[in-house]
């Protein structure tokens, strides 16, 4: 079946099997591996992406359910000139990973939270960023991370994307 | 973890989906906001032949209050029931229905159609003695939710029928209180209580193969407020009621101390939830 998506602003057209979940589809079919993929069947979080707007596990949604959609994945949130976003920044800054495969999940969750509530509490940042799962860290780098990108937003606005 | 091979139909109207779900002959499944569904097709506990997605069918997600009664669209997302002021019992469960990224996309419909007995949605459908309205070849009808529910996973809905819409009452006082391991997890137990005039509705999720509804016998007919030494009582009533059995999550015993803890807790807020005469 062929379908249109648009990811992080790039529109693309892909032959896709009906079955073919949008996260297979984003690393298999686009070669957009930075969205990755963990339990397949919703409880870990790591294929967190953002579909129209809102987050979206991509390995629970079809990748024909997303057509003529908006996605945008992990590769969106640095700048072109590989400037690393302020969560990114943020995450290295505070130790948010060790692995490396829960981040894109938890990035785009936390991406979200801060565009819909740029001054959360800890208790928010925890119960929003409790449906990824991270088996290095013990979150608290993680949960640093977050608080830590959010004060720098509201310090620099200029620079929030 | 990959789903099985489907025929795929991407539904316009529920006359569309209905005929769909027929020409399938019993091996179609409809596919919504796919959080129940799509990770049962990845551990592939089952093989429909043909996915009718209804999640573009325009028409279904509206929420509108009619004469006391929340009438519901079968897509609604836990997001909007959560985000909607009109039933605050149903906003309030929906909160606790897993994490943002389950509640964008899965949808209120989904959840009565998918019939898990810890699930929030179905407890509140109980508990406020709704009902869903039903298409299916023969027409439409309508199953209350007493009837709807038939076991774990298991609802009345034959299987080239689906969920148009909800009606959801709007109690006059309600209450919701749940355990789980982790935030956003499934229940272990939850409580969703609510009244209506002088009748309560007490119902228990995750104890039994449906949401249970306590029989609590007179003490269900409450007059004026409810005090704390009849919260008790109602709540060890609950905890007597329910005949949970032992597992991975919790024994039995478990299961009973929570709900009689959670019964408290959700009649306890319901002494504080009193609408105000319209």
């Amino acid at each position: 079946m062929k379908i249109t998506l648009t990811v992080n602003g790039e529109r693309h057209r892909v032959d896709v099997e009906p079955r073919r979940t949008l996260s297979d589809a984003l690393r298999e079919d686009l070669g957009l591996t930075g969205t990755h993929v963990g339990c397949e069947h919703g409880v870990c979080g790591a294929c967190t992406v953002i579909v129209d707007g809102l987050p979206a596990r991509a390995c629970l949604m079809l990748a024909v359910q997303a057509d003529g959609g908006s996605v945008d994945t992990v590769e969106g949130l640095a700048d072109d000139d590989g400037t690393l976003h302020p969560l990114q920044e943020a995450f290295s800054r505070c130790h948010g990973l060790q692995c490396g495969a829960c981040t894109p999940g938890m990035l785009m969750t936390a991406a979200h939270l801060l565009d819909t509530e740029p001054d959360p509490d800890r208790a928010t940042i925890r119960a929003e960023m409790s449906g990824n799962i991270c088996r290095c860290t013990g979150y608290l780098g993680i949960v640093d991370a977050v608080a830590d990108a959010a004060a720098h937003r509201r310090a620099r606005p200029e620079e929030a994307s | 973890m990959k789903c099985p091979p489907f025929s795929y139909h991407r539904a316009t109207s529920v006359d569309d989906a209905v005929a769909a779900l027929a020409a399938a002959g019993g091996e179609g499944k409809i596919l919504a906001g796919g959080q129940s569904l799509v990770p049962v097709l990845a551990l592939r506990l089952a093989r429909p032949d043909v996915i009718v997605d209804v999640d573009r069918v325009p028409g279904l997600d509206g929420l509108e209050l009619r004469d006391g009664v929340l009438h519901a669209g079968a897509l609604v997302r836990h997001l909007a029931l959560a985000g909607q002021a009109l039933h605050p019992l149903a906003a309030e469960a929906a909160r606790w229905i897993g994490h943002t990224a389950i509640r964008s996309r899965g949808t209120l419909a989904g959840s009565l159609a998918h019939a898990d007995p810890a699930a929030e949605l179905p407890a509140v459908l109980r508990a406020c003695d709704g009902a869903v309205h039903v298409a299916g070849p023969s027409g439409t009808r309508r199953i209350g939710a007493d009837d709807l529910f038939v076991g774990a996973l298991q609802s009345a809905l034959e299987d080239t029928e689906m969920i148009t819409g909800v009606e959801l009452p709007v109690p006059d006082a309600w209450g919701f209180a749940e355990f789980a391991r982790r935030h956003g997890d499934f229940a272990v137990v939850s409580v969703a209580a609510a009244r209506f005039g002088d009748r309560l509705r007490v119902v228990v999720g995750g104890v039994a193969g449906v949401p249970h509804l306590v029989d609590a016998g007179d003490l269900a007919t409450v007059d004026g407020e409810i005090s704390e030494d009849r919260v008790a009582i109602l709540a060890a009533a609950a905890a007597d009621d329910v005949d949970p059995a032992d597992d991975l999550h919790g024994s039995a015993r478990y299961r009973r101390a929570l709900t009689e803890q959670m019964t408290a807790r959700a009649l306890e807020q319901l002494t504080t939830t009193v609408r105000e005469p319209a």
